[in-house]
């Protein structure tokens, strides 16, 4: 009796810690500006990332574990990011981060996660964040180099060597300009106009006026967001301009078809394949998981969704692999995982990453589209 | 010590003396630097409204100055930081000379004006010379070494904006004190008997600017140094709405009111952060509470009610 009640003590002794051991959540941490000026890129990667987390514990969670999402708005302000992302490592001592909506906010995070060593999936654009390497960011979306490179191969196909620039003065247009006139050469482009307008100016024509007015141009490329590019593609038709007109992927959302209205016939762009979910050919191997995911949201919210979303579903995805992958959520291990990402299928691109390459999409991930009828049309 | 003020300045360097040893990690710790720099910055900030019963909308015009003289000049130049600091601080007070010189020789709240448009030009400089200060995504900020040693861990940062602050409170008690601070007062009391006894209206006006433009430089400054990275969000004029708030809040013309508006102003959003979504609507609905019940700013409201209960 008495070895049996000293063995039953022995069971509860070791077992019960271990037993709590694997009902402690997995703690996700995320700084996203959900208010401001960023607000629509953060708002809907908020929302997929409630959406996904609240599905993956329905589904029994990771490891068998929980997933806990601990999440701040940091308003736009990198500062405030800044000291969020403190509070979520020290505080709320989270095992992962998933966030940074900003490439501002991103940077001022980078320190603290390298510093904590904490594995950390940025959402922002620019090509600073995985260049150089660090050790423990990584990034989901295309860069804003991808963007221009996939833009010059089509330029190049058409036999376009003169090309008007046209960037917003926003962190996304500006980071945009930086990294065309970086590329530019690579693909024997000459920038032979580069005007800048303001994101919340209504009117450009004088800057189209300039670019229709410098000998040579052959094309015009527009790099910026949400409704300044609309304006300039209707600027553009005004002003009777018969160029081709190339955008970034800043417009890629419907949105922009509501805005631009006709005008936007015959504009090209590159897309990741989110856009074009229904559109793409059957045997694509990102059509499931794009469709699932557009469904999904659109059930959750009744709202269509943007490519912003897209890249925090990868991000909370490519991390879930990862613990899944390393077995645990030893921090060093989920690091390791991630970058041994192979062929990890998302919503933004097939992810392969490696020591030299923490954001893993290549120019393939991007789609060229052209505005055919009032609507998207792949190009070959 | 029997003077209630420099008690005051005694309790406040107590408890910073104990505040690190209590704090349960480095994210409070992180908070209490962050409210410190805030309350050096609302301390420079009062002493213009308050005293001198000027409003600035383009502090954080300033702060931005001192931000990016440190992020720009050793990342570009090679200047070394301290040196860089001074060098923001230089620009920050002649800016503020050159602005309020001709203001100041006008009657009325002019320099409300400039310094709302001051604010606004120089946030839009920091967005678009994108070549020097990385643009609208902003720039690193190499460490802070003072003399041969690096700033880094947060609780070196905290001793030494806990011993500025300390040195700022100690130094605006003095001011306001003195023959300078008296005849402030008196400039806020009546302009036109100010003159009358022989007060510099205008002299006396700009040198309370500057020094509070310079205060706001190095702010910025160790702000920069401290988070490491800066972008033009800490010039932008809502920044310089809140920090009239901050001292609207704690109380005009209080020194220790301007501390209590900081300390709160900066833990309110993180207090407010669990209740996501409706934390913008729970911030403006306490500052106008405050604004209602307490409409001179919480710490001279309530040493007048204790005054008159005691």
């Amino acid at each position: 009796m008495k070895t049996l009640a000293k063995t039953l003590a022995f069971c509860a002794a070791t077992l019960l810690p271990l037993m709590a051991q694997a009902a402690e959540p997995i703690r996700i941490g995320s700084v996203l500006s959900v208010s401001g000026p960023a607000a629509f890129l953060g708002d809907p990667e908020a929302k997929t990332l409630e959406m996904y987390v609240a599905q993956i514990n329905k589904q029994g969670g990771v490891l068998g574990r929980e997933v806990k999402l601990v999440h701040y708005d940091d308003g736009g302000d990198a500062s405030k990011a800044n000291g969020f992302a403190k509070r979520l490592i020290d505080d709320d001592k989270v095992d992962f981060l998933v966030g940074g909506t900003t490439s501002g906010s991103t940077m001022s995070m980078v320190p603290l996660a390298e510093k904590a060593g904490i594995p950390f999936i940025s959402l922002a654009g620019a090509v600073v964040i995985v260049e150089p390497v660090k050790k423990w960011v990584f990034k989901t979306p295309h860069s804003d180099r991808m963007a221009a490179e996939k833009v010059f191969v089509d330029m190049q196909k058409r036999g376009i060597t003169k090309v008007a620039l046209l960037s917003e003065t926003s962190g996304f247009g500006q980071s945009g300009k930086k990294e065309t006139e970086a590329v530019a050469a690579k693909y024997g482009i000459t920038l032979v106009a580069n005007e800048t307008y303001g994101p919340k100016d209504t009117d450009m024509g004088p800057q189209l006026t300039k670019i229709k007015n410098t000998p040579g141009v052959q094309a015009v490329f527009v790099f910026g967001l949400g409704q300044g590019p609309a304006i300039v593609t209707k600027n553009y038709r005004q002003l009777g301009i018969d160029l081709p007109l190339y955008q970034s992927h800043g417009v890629a959302s419907d949105e922009f078809l509501k805005l631009a209205g006709p005008a936007a016939e015959g504009v090209r762009l590159p897309s990741p394949a989110q856009i074009i979910g229904d559109k793409l050919p059957a045997d694509d191997p990102q059509k499931p998981v794009v469709t699932a995911y557009n469904a999904a949201y659109k059930a959750a919210y009744n709202e269509s969704t943007s490519t912003f979303g897209g890249y925090a579903y990868d991000g909370l995805m490519l991390m879930v692999q990862a613990v899944t992958a390393a077995g645990s959520t030893d921090r060093a291990k989920v690091r390791d995982a991630l970058e041994a990402t192979k062929g990890h299928v998302g919503v933004s691109g097939t992810f392969t990453m490696s020591p030299t390459d923490h954001m893993g999409l290549d120019l393939s991930s991007f789609r060229m589209l052209e505005v055919k009828n009032g609507d998207w049309a792949l190009l070959p | 010590m029997r003077d209630p003020r420099h008690l005051g300045l005694a309790v406040l360097a107590a408890v910073l003396a104990v505040l690190p040893f209590v704090l349960p990690n480095s994210f409070y710790l992180d908070l209490a630097i962050r409210m410190a720099i805030n309350a050096i910055v609302v301390l420079g900030l009062n002493l213009l409204i308050g005293f001198a019963g000027q409003i600035s909308f383009g502090h954080a015009g300033f702060l931005g100055i001192g931000a990016y003289a440190s992020a720009v000049l050793p990342t570009h130049y090679g200047v070394h930081p301290m040196l860089a600091l001074g060098a923001g601080a230089a620009a920050a007070g002649a800016l503020a000379a050159a602005v309020s010189y001709p203001i100041f020789k006008l009657k009325g709240h002019y320099l409300a004006m400039a310094t709302l448009g001051l604010g606004i030009i120089l946030n839009i400089a920091f967005r678009n010379e994108a070549a020097l200060t990385g643009g609208p995504d902003g720039m690193p900020v190499p460490s802070l070494e003072l003399f041969s040693f690096t700033l880094s861990s947060d609780r070196d940062w905290y001793w030494v904006v806990a011993a500025l602050l300390v040195v700022s409170v100690w130094a605006s008690l003095n001011l306001i004190d003195s023959p300078f601070g008296r005849a402030l007062r008196a400039l806020h009391g009546s302009e036109v008997a100010s003159k009358v006894v022989g007060v510099d209206i205008a002299r006396y006006k700009m040198a309370i600017f500057v020094m509070s433009a310079v205060f706001a430089s190095i702010m910025g400054s160790i702000t920069a140094h401290y988070v490491g990275f800066v972008t033009p969000t800490v010039s932008e004029f809502f920044h310089s709405i809140e920090l009239v708030t901050m001292v609207v809040v704690g109380g005009m013309a209080s020194v220790f009111g301007s501390l209590v508006g900081a300390v709160l102003l900066t833990a309110l959003p993180q207090i407010l952060a669990t209740f996501e979504g409706w934390e913008t609507v729970a911030f403006g609905a306490i500052l106008i509470l405050f604004m209602i019940v307490l409409p001179r700013g919480l710490v001279p409201t309530l040493a007048a009610r204790l005054g008159k209960g005691g």
